[in-house]
């Protein structure tokens, strides 16, 4: 069969939306994008537990506490299976982690701004993964098979994060004027950094045209983007928190809102490596790496002496 | 209070609950490979778990009206009556791994001699804790045995971890007049009888890891006083931060 009978037939599937699974043919192209895609998308999970983490001590109350820790929890595991699901193409965990500490590999940008205070950690739930899920729900239905599947379980955790931390900020807005003013200063941190999740701009992102032929998008960043906008604003008035956007409206013609363009120089600054936390975070997991180096050579070297005690 | 004796016994195993787990958060993030981050997560939601649990019925005997979080947040550090093994630094993963094993082949005989309480209460969380403490010991034994039968680095620090801890073990077998009172009631077990088991399984796993129990018998007490180690004030900072700043509110 020629290279353009393949990818005849390979597209021809995904037309036909039946999914491509680990040992069917596929063009090198959608694999690295796949690669690229997921293994930043774990990433972003093991990253994003260091923000959090920072609060797991300091929770203000022990039903908190013990969320918080479930939550943690839950994205440690999507980690996993999403590292699991970059090995079935042929990248091992090993591999696809190093190029996070190399700076080769990205995770979302998100993860580089700092969590200052307990708000905040309700503001993540409740904005973070909101626009996660955004992305996510339209993941469950990519074209590759062990990804999609990954998805709809995470979805299902996911959606219980995103309502905790609404809960949680639901509290601190029902509270004293102290607690509401932290929680409307940690809308005016989070919300443009959250909007930013989405990645660039259809104009000028490189990769969106292949992914969605592809159907590994459904949807183009900016679709996303005004998607998560339309469901939040109402969230917001709920909860009576301003979202930072004097500029925001909604559009009868369109049936969106508009909303201010983004500060795509912070953008871009914060994805090169010059956020306020990029040094902080890819340390704190080299350092994890390294200092677990001796636990996961002796659990090697255990391994083969019992081993070799069976097979003796 | 109708009965002191009973609600400081209540504290003392919500307090070890409580600061261990607050303990095992301090990893989260930081683990040696991932599938650890989940374990040690999990076991500190396990016991963050138990000690709402605990709390909730010391509360009810205090009988003052507060809630589970009061006791856990606002006491001062003499008020705490976990044992010193509990609030020891993480140190590497070997010293927070045989911390809890230590922990947990204590904590598996207590509950399950627990579970025989007529106090309804404690023997409530004595059953659904049991099935918990025995994954955890499961699991830490498991890790005991890898380390000290792995490599040579491994087995280092497996050994460095049980002499620095070893001080700190007979405490969790520390009997006062708390004790006294509760098991002439019949209501709580004697830990003379927990403490051969503990060292029954400890034996057990470190010779199978090829790890040796220390000769030196120098022991340390005084956390079931209130008197604890100087680590414990930085974990109470930690722990209150956000009750002690903002007080009075609801999160």
């Amino acid at each position: 069969m020629t290279q353009a009978e393949k990818e005849r037939r390979f597209q021809e599937k995904i037309d036909k939306e039946i999914k491509i699974e680990p040992n069917d043919w596929m063009p090198d192209e959608y694999r690295q994008t796949l690669v690229r895609q997921i293994s930043q998308h774990a990433h972003s999970e093991i990253v994003g537990m260091l923000p959090e983490g920072n609060w797991i001590t300091r929770a203000p109350n022990l039903r908190r506490k013990a969320v918080l820790l479930a939550k943690v929890q839950d994205e440690a595991g999507h980690g996993l299976y999403l590292y699991s699901a970059v090995e079935t193409l042929g990248t091992s965990r090993e591999q696809t982690i190093d190029d996070l500490h190399s700076g080769k590999a990205k995770y979302s940008s998100i993860f580089n701004y700092p969590a200052l205070t307990w708000a905040d950690i309700g503001a993540i739930g409740w904005l973070v993964d909101g626009a996660a899920i955004m992305n996510q729900v339209a993941l469950c239905r990519t074209s590759y098979g062990p990804y999609a599947r990954a998805m709809v379980k995470i979805c299902k955790e996911e959606s219980f994060h995103q309502r905790q931390g609404y809960e949680s900020l639901m509290k601190l807005c029902s509270g004293t004027p102290q607690q509401k003013a932290m929680a409307q200063d940690a809308m005016n941190r989070f919300w443009w950094p959250a909007l930013m999740m989405f990645g660039p701009s259809d104009a000028a992102s490189t990769h969106s045209d292949q992914s969605i032929k592809w159907k590994i998008k459904r949807f183009t960043n900016d679709e996303l983007r005004q998607s998560f906008v339309d469901a939040t604003v109402e969230q917001a008035q709920i909860l009576g928190l301003t979202i930072p956007d004097p500029n925001l409206k909604w559009n009868e013609e369109r049936g969106h809102y508009d909303f201010s363009e983004i500060n795509w120089d912070e953008f871009w600054q914060v994805v090169k490596g010059n956020g306020p936390c990029n040094k902080e975070r890819l340390a704190a997991r080299v350092k994890a790496k390294e200092e677990g180096m001796w636990v996961r050579e002796a659990a090697t070297a255990f391994a083969k002496k019992r081993a070799m005690k069976q097979s003796a | 209070m109708q009965q002191p004796a009973l609600f400081e016994y209540v504290l003392r195993i919500a307090d070890d609950s409580l600061i261990l787990g607050q303990r095992l958060g301090e990893w989260c993030g930081h683990g040696p490979i991932l599938e650890e981050d989940i374990a040690m997560t999990n076991i500190a939601l396990d016991l963050i778990g138990q000690s709402i649990s605990l709390y909730d019925f010391a509360a009810e005997l205090e009988g003052t009206g507060k809630n589970h979080d009061q006791l856990a947040y606002l006491r001062y550090e003499n008020e705490y009556k976990n044992i010193l093994l509990v609030e020891q630094p993480n140190g590497d993963f070997a010293m927070t791994i045989l911390r809890q094993f230590f922990f947990d082949a204590f904590r598996l005989p207590f509950y399950e001699a627990l579970m025989q309480s007529p106090v309804a209460q404690l023997a409530a969380v004595a059953a659904k804790s049991v099935k918990e403490t025995r994954y955890h010991l499961k699991h830490t034994s498991e890790w005991v045995i890898r380390m000290g039968d792995g490599t040579d680095e491994s087995h280092q620090r497996a050994q460095s971890a049980i002499d620095h801890l070893w001080r700190y073990t007979n405490e969790l077998f520390y009997e006062n007049e708390v004790d006294q009172t509760l098991q002439a009631e019949g209501k709580v077990p004697a830990l003379s009888a927990i403490r051969t088991q503990w060292l029954s399984t400890v034996t057990n796993v470190l010779s199978e890891a090829t790890l040796q129990i220390p000769t030196n018998d120098w022991k340390f007490d005084g956390g079931r006083e209130g008197r604890h180690s100087e680590h414990m004030g930085y974990i109470l900072s930690d722990l209150q931060y956000m009750q002690r700043a903002y007080p009075n509110m609801e999160w």
